[in-house]
């Protein structure tokens, strides 16, 4: 089937099998593979990209239901030189080891943080809960969203 | 030497995040070869049985379909994966073979590997191979491992595989004496170490070079290749394992499993790259599950609380075959039952039991979380029994720093003697009893607040680092003036490279910014041990000090040659070297070519870090919810690379430790049948479930054992967390009078501990 989006700004055309998932055409197709799959069945939230200003598990996802969409993944929150306000907090912060979840957690977090900058700690730890990570216990991450509220709150269209 | 102290000790940023936190780090999944192949594995969805055929003819035939191996095509004999710690030689009948032959021993075994022209295919191609296989009773409890009237492995006619016991001193004679003792029954759940990037490989067959490469490899790059080599019948020289980022590793990636053979091997068949990535239920099935361990343990004591001997036997599942690492945790749980207390008398025996389960293997602090649940438990049950106080009675037991270096209890067959090399230990403890507030928290001790019982408890651990037997670093001066600096460790997602770079900036005296980590992969060093008990900081950190030292004195003559004097009269100071009379020369300026220099690092004695944890929890008795209301940790580890690198390991310890104490177990049925195969089953800590862990991480007594001072920390907090949040919940539930024996302490358990 052909499909026609946008990704991180850019209107994207191509052929895709119905049955190939949204993280799997932007992650083989597109090689935007800063998208990751830690279950490929919507529960560890590494696959997390932003369609339409909302959240969404892109394991979860057709690609063909993506036609039409505006998405953005972890390289389209991404400038080229320097840290986006919130990746600078999470590197601050430490919440990040292994970075495996990171994109995921990044993508959740400036989603939530766009709608809700005034999100208090226990709206991110409810909303971060679905997504999994292993390494960091999450108190850092928490922090991390925390701080960046500011740069949200400030500004119209971080980051 | 002592390299000086500016990059060592700060809390650095890492220069790993640039590329994590903008999606462009590269983890095996994201590795493609032009041409690759995909692989998917076919694997038994039966316990334990016969193989009567594997029919892969309707695999074979599809379009796209390129290749179906079964153990047929591997050659006789079928290659076994063999044990990279305690070889024993009674231990290789238990070794897996890389596909499934005459007999399968647990579900997720490999049967088949698949390879075709895209993933989509393979998978459909799994659908079209038939499994004949005839059911045998599985076995998958001490119970029916013991009695042996099913055995795994028939020609070893039994299902125990080894028994390990650690002795010191008397313990029948201290035993007899005592006026205290008490025995009590424990278990530790099936649990999984669970890191979040899934295993993979891409592997890529030269054959006009006859060269192999390997992308995905991680932890031991250079043992694994020592086995692939001999299972392929190549010379090590033949095969370059490359790391790339490595999503989380806690014990469990990198030690060699079939993919490790069969990916490279269908690689070299079909003289086409090939990939494969695992995907979550495989993962689950598959890969090394830990923990499981059932311990019967005697406690004997004076009077007055005075800790006289341990003694008793355990039994660890360990599922269906000897994997790599698989005996490290059973001949934990023997020889650090003790933990850090002085101990005179040890008679402990684990005996590994062969099961149709997943096979085990090490998980962050193995063996050591399973003894210091049971130890500390006992000691709990001690002061209870006694009238005593629980602090006091694990001040008074606790190694004096006029004890050091303090040996532990023997461990045979594979004999390996340590000792705790120093430390004070009893301070720690009265840190953490302030840090946590203990005095205050005392009073709501079984107390019931808005229907909720409050508990606490307190627990003292130490961690086993620094493994040896070696790590090799090679150290590079660039041309323009930066530092490669190479090293054998490998990253498991702890942030070597930063941790690396402010060793050798530090021994080098240049700054954070010229200096560039490269690590894990075979083409870089000579020889690399990698990363496991907490090794690669103490070890590799060490081997990067020497090789640092070497290189400045080449520089020194490099220098002293160019300036027309002694090396001895050469000062190099960030950047320059400077001769006598005021003449100096820019580093970058020295020569024409790189200046490098390599250097082994040797060291067998193990660190150990220590410390103590406390707890505060708040049980719902309708509920059965345990929640966690306050840990605080503290920790000396000798000597800090970057403190917030080690906070944040910590911090993760701890709450990996919570998941194993209250959330996380693989549950089998009664044929074999893994009952949480996915994440929704499996439960993990998400960021909801801790919010409060203070973790402090100081540096007391340096380790008398390595140049740096330093004792590995990557594991330890996880270790004392099941035993204090169960003592926690047994002072929380005093007035109900229940004491867990048993972990996980989900709600089913709570509810029937209350009765
Ligand atoms: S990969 Fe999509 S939620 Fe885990
Ligand atoms: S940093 Fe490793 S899973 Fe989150």
């Amino acid at each position: 089937m052909r499909i026609k989006l946008k990704v991180n700004g850019k209107t994207v055309e191509a052929e895709v099998a119905p049955r190939i998932s949204l993280a799997d055409f932007l992650r083989d197709t597109l090689r935007l593979t800063g998208t990751h799959l830690g279950c490929e069945h919507g529960v560890c939230g590494a696959c997390t990209v932003i369609v339409d200003g909302a959240a969404v598990r892109a394991c979860l996802m057709l690609a063909v239901q993506a036609h039409g969409e505006q998405i953005v993944t972890v390289e389209g929150l991404s400038n080229d030189d320097a840290l986006s306000p919130l990746q600078a907090c999470f590197r601050k912060h430490h919440a990040l080891q292994c970075g495996f979840c990171t994109p995921g957690m990044i993508t959740t977090a400036h989603a939530l943080l766009t709608e809700e900058p005034d999100a208090d700690a226990d709206r991110v730890r409810e909303v971060l809960s679905g997504n999994i990570c292993r390494c960091t216990g999450y108190i850092p991450i928490i922090e991390a969203v925390l701080e960046a509220r500011a740069h949200y709150a400030d500004q119209d269209a971080p980051p | 030497m002592k390299p000086r102290n500016l990059l060592i000790g700060s809390p650095m940023e890492r220069v790993e995040d640039f590329r994590f936190l903008r999606g462009d780090g590269r983890f095996v999944a994201d590795v493609n070869l032009e041409g690759q192949l995909h692989a998917v594995i076919a694997r038994s969805a039966v316990a334990h049985g016969r193989i009567r055929a594997i029919h892969t003819g309707d695999a074979r035939a599809m379009a796209g379909v390129r290749a179906v191996i079964t153990a047929r095509d591997l050659g006789r004999p079928v290659p076994v994966i063999p044990l990279r710690l305690q070889p024993l030689a009674e231990l290789a009948p238990f070794r897996q073979p890389m596909l499934a032959h005459g007999k399968v021993r647990f579900v997720g075994e490999p049967l088949a590997v698949i390879v075709a022209d895209s993933p989509q295919i393979a998978e459909d191609a799994l659908d079209r191979i038939g499994a004949d296989i005839e059911p045998l009773p599985a076995i998958v409890d001490r119970e029916h491992a013991e009695a042996g009237e099913t055995v795994l492995f028939e020609d070893h006619g039994s299902n125990v595989a080894i028994r390990w016991t650690a002795v010191r001193g008397d313990a029948g004679r201290a035993f007899a004496n005592a006026q205290y003792v008490r025995k009590e029954t424990f278990r530790i759940q099936r649990h999984a170490a669970l890191f979040l990037e899934p295993r993979g490989f891409v592997a890529q067959w030269d054959g006009r070079a006859r060269k192999l490469t390997l992308w995905g490899a991680a932890k031991v790059a250079f043992a694994n290749r020592k086995i692939l080599a001999a299972a392929m019948g190549l010379a090590e020289q033949q095969i370059e394992m490359i790391e790339v980022d490595v999503g989380g590793g806690f014990g469990s990636r990198g030690e060699f499993y079939p993919e490790d053979f069969l990916i490279p091997f269908a690689a070299r068949l079909l003289n086409r790259p090939v990939k494969w990535i695992e995907d979550r239920r495989e993962h689950l099935m598959t890969a090394n599950h830990a923990r499981e361990t059932e311990c019967e343990i005697e406690i004997a004591a004076t009077g007055d609380g005075r800790i006289l001997g341990l003694r008793g036997r355990s039994w660890s599942d360990n599922g269906a075959y000897i994997r790599t690492n698989g005996s490290v945790a059973p001949r934990n749980v023997a020889q650090f039952m003790s933990g850090p207390y002085h101990i005179e008398n040890i008679a402990l025996s684990t005996t590994q039991l062969i099961t149709n389960k997943t096979p085990a293997g090490t998980y962050r602090g193995p063996g050591r979380f399973e003894a210091d649940f049971v130890r500390e438990r006992l000691i709990d049950l001690m002061a209870k029994d006694l009238g005593l106080d629980r602090v006091e009675i694990r001040r008074r037991n606790l190694v004096r720093e006029n004890q050091m270096p303090y040996p532990l209890a023997t461990i045979t067959p594979y004999e390996s003697a340590t000792e705790l090399d120093g430390g004070d230990y009893r301070q720690l403890l009265d840190r953490c009893l302030e840090d946590f507030g203990w005095a205050e928290k005392v009073k709501l001790d079984g107390r019931l607040i808005d229907g909720r019982y409050h508990g606490i408890a307190i627990g003292c651990f130490i961690e086993g680092g620094g493994a040896g037997p070696s790590e090799d670093a090679r150290i590079v001066l660039e041309s323009d003036g930066t530092y490669s600096v190479y090293v054998g460790s490998a990253a498991v997602g702890q942030g070597i490279e930063t941790i690396m770079a402010q060793i050798a900036g530090d021994a080098l005296e240049a700054p954070f910014d010229r200096i560039r980590v490269r690590h894990g992969s075979t083409g870089d060093v000579a020889q690399g041990h990698g990363s496991y008990h907490s090794r690669a900081t103490v070890m590799g950190g060490s081997a990067i000090v020497l090789a640092a030292e070497k290189l400045r004195d080449k520089l020194r003559e490099v220098a002293a040659r160019a300036l027309g004097c002694e090396p001895g009269e050469v000062t190099l100071d960030s950047g320059t070297a400077k001769g006598p009379a005021g003449k100096s020369l820019a580093l970058s300026e020295l020569s024409e070519a790189p200046v490098e220099a390599e250097a082994t690092y040797r060291g067998d004695k193990h660190t150990y870090a220590y410390g103590s944890l406390a707890a505060h929890v708040a049980v719902d008795v309708k509920t059965g919810h345990v929640e966690v209301i306050d840990v605080a940790s503290i920790k000396d580890v000798g000597r800090i690379i970057n403190p917030a690198t080690l906070h944040g390991q910590a911090v993760g310890a701890i709450v990996q430790g919570l998941g194993g104490a209250l959330l996380e177990h693989l549950v089998y049925d009664g044929d074999g049948q893994l009952l949480t195969g996915t994440l929704a089953d499996y439960m993990v800590p998400s960021a909801g479930c801790f919010p409060v862990i203070r973790s402090t991480v100081v540096e007391l007594i340096p380790s008398p054992n390595n140049p740096l001072g330093a004792k590995g920390g990557g594991e330890g907090e996880i270790i004392p967390v099941g035993g204090v949040i169960a003592n926690a919940v047994a002072a929380a539930l005093a007035d109900f009078g229940v004491e867990p024996m048993e972990l996980p302490l989900s709600p089913p358990r709570i509810w029937a501990l209350i009765g």
